[in-house]
């Protein structure tokens, strides 16, 4: 009963509309049901009333939280760059995990929060946007995105449902997009656990007039900082350049080599 | 018999002291223990588990295998919650039925890990008390193997371990596979009969130190010529 009125709420929205011709899965098999059914009275119009927050059934298991991702514009396109780490509670689920994902050729998106929540969310947007560029002939734009996501959202605002998601596209557009219904264009962000330290290193260096690999190297660098010194980051750096050509994707480092190289200076400096 | 114990933060004493009357809530989750692991080689692939079935202090049984087969080049190993995994199981036997039905061939490895995670987020409010890890070839004939938190996030990995001993055994496969964190080391790729012995080692291991995993291994080991299951005896205390 609750899958139809989610599916009633989202046949409102303009670009949902569930278009009868189509035999694709339908939405509601990827989306989840929402924790607590709206009773049948005028509430269902407010789903994101307290009903979402009254008592759910406590789970026994940690899921995965914990990141540092990044995204900044500069003369030469958008880099995106992300820890590999998936912590759960106090174990590493996974240290090699893909915060980055292409959306399509033009469009990248880093994602932190709940792991499973930002997997499935970006495979839902993946499939939207791919579905309106085949019935529009055209690419949605990059804001347009972030507003669809956003509204797709907006139902499981107040739920657990933890997603910070960061398009970097094409356009030199960047924005930031989160569950709890911001979204916000920029010129820089850093989202997650490790943000503050990368914050520090970029808002240092960060400059309109850089080059590209003194931009690569920013990231890296700011990554790099922030693994070192934040317990939820680590292991590998990820970095996406977006530019009106398309993404290309830098080969990933591990950062326990940059430690020892970083170590190795510091030693030369001080007898140096 | 329902446990006694809270599936809280561990390493936190709990009080022992009288605080007053407390509310217990229902829980809908046990924890009948288990641990599961997947090997992926170039051409095949490995699933075992260990066969016992815990709740609390006692054992219920000593033969429940935690490997389900799903097609002939695909294992599931499910660890955690026994209830959801017998669910969760039947429920992908389904949709693969009907996805043979509808477009007359088999799911791939890949298409069903896909699917199984939105089958897992699908229940994110409710999830699933599962651990599954996947294991079985790709259509290249290489060996694949896709690992699941219980609300449907996943990850194609060369080798993981899930369950309750998961923790003591994944850092030892990332030194004796991954090659991790040892300097100087030549990597030498997996054979089949080198997985298959590193994998019995790396339970009666698990065994010793973990009290949920014991009484028997199960291994399947699949190739292109079909799934073989093999029984191990380990220890039974």
């Amino acid at each position: 009963m609750s899958s139809q009125l989610l599916q009633l709420h989202v046949c409102k929205l303009p670009r949902l509309k569930k278009s009868r011709r189509n035999s694709g899965i339908p939405l509601h098999f990827f989306i989840p049901t929402l924790p607590n059914p709206a009773p049948s009275n005028n509430r269902s119009l407010f789903p994101y009333s307290p009903a979402n927050q009254s008592v759910t059934v406590r789970r026994p298991f940690p899921l995965s939280h914990g990141t540092t991702t990044l995204g900044f514009i500069f003369q030469g396109g958008v880099i995106a760059a992300a820890d590999t780490r998936a912590s759960a509670g106090g174990l590493v689920a996974c240290p090699e995990v893909h915060k980055i994902t292409p959306i399509h050729s033009h469009l990248v998106v880093t994602s932190s929060g709940s792991g499973a929540d930002c997997m499935l969310w970006e495979r839902i947007l993946t499939r939207e946007i791919r579905l309106y560029q085949l019935r529009h002939r055209r690419c949605l734009s990059i804001r347009g995105t972030a507003k669809l996501l956003s509204f797709m959202l907006h139902p499981f605002k107040g739920t657990e449902v933890c997603v910070a998601l960061t398009l970097c596209g094409w356009d030199k557009d960047l924005i930031y997009v989160c569950s709890d219904g911001a979204r916000l264009q920029g010129d820089i962000f850093s989202v997650g656990s490790g943000s503050p330290y990368a914050y520090g290193v970029l808002d240092r260096d960060l400059r309109w007039s850089l080059s590209k690999e003194e931009a690569i190297s920013l990231a890296r660098e700011a990554v790099f900082r922030a693994t070192h010194r934040d317990a939820y980051s680590g292991n590998n750096v990820d970095l996406f350049h977006v530019t009106a050509q398309g993404w290309s994707q830098r080969k990933r480092e591990d950062l326990k080599e940059e430690y020892y190289r970083d170590m190795k200076r510091k030693t030369n400096i001080v007898e140096g | 018999m329902i446990s006694a114990h809270g599936f809280g933060d561990p390493g936190k004493m709990k009080e022992y002291h009288y605080t007053g009357p407390v509310e217990h809530r229902f829980s809908p989750y046990a924890f009948n223990g288990g641990t599961v692991l997947a090997v992926a080689g170039e051409d095949f692939a490995i699933v075992a588990s260990d066969t016992r079935l815990s709740e609390g202090y006692s054992i219920h049984s000593r033969d429940s295998p935690k490997c389900y087969k799903l097609t002939d080049t695909t294992v599931i190993g499910c660890s955690g919650f026994h209830g959801d995994c017998l669910t969760l199981t039947k429920i992908i036997d389904a949709r693969l039925k009907m996805y043979k039905h509808s477009n007359n061939k088999s799911m791939t490895s890949g298409a069903i890990a896909a699917m199984l995670s939105t089958i897992l987020y699908g229940r994110r409010f409710f999830p699933y008390y599962v651990y599954n890890i996947i294991g079985g070839l790709d259509e290249h004939g290489k060996g694949a193997v896709y690992s699941f938190d219980p609300v449907g996030s996943y990850q194609r990995d060369t080798y993981k371990a899930g369950g309750s001993a998961s923790a003591m055994l994944q850092p030892l496969l990332d030194n004796q596979i991954g090659f991790k964190n040892m300097e100087g080391v030549q990597h030498v790729p997996l054979t089949r009969d080198k997985a298959v012995q590193l994998v019995k080692d790396v339970f009666i291991s698990a065994a010793e130190r973990d009290v949920y995993t014991g009484d028997a291994l199960r291994v399947c080991v699949i190739t292109k010529e079909g799934i073989n299951e093999q029984t191990i005896p380990l220890r039974k205390d």
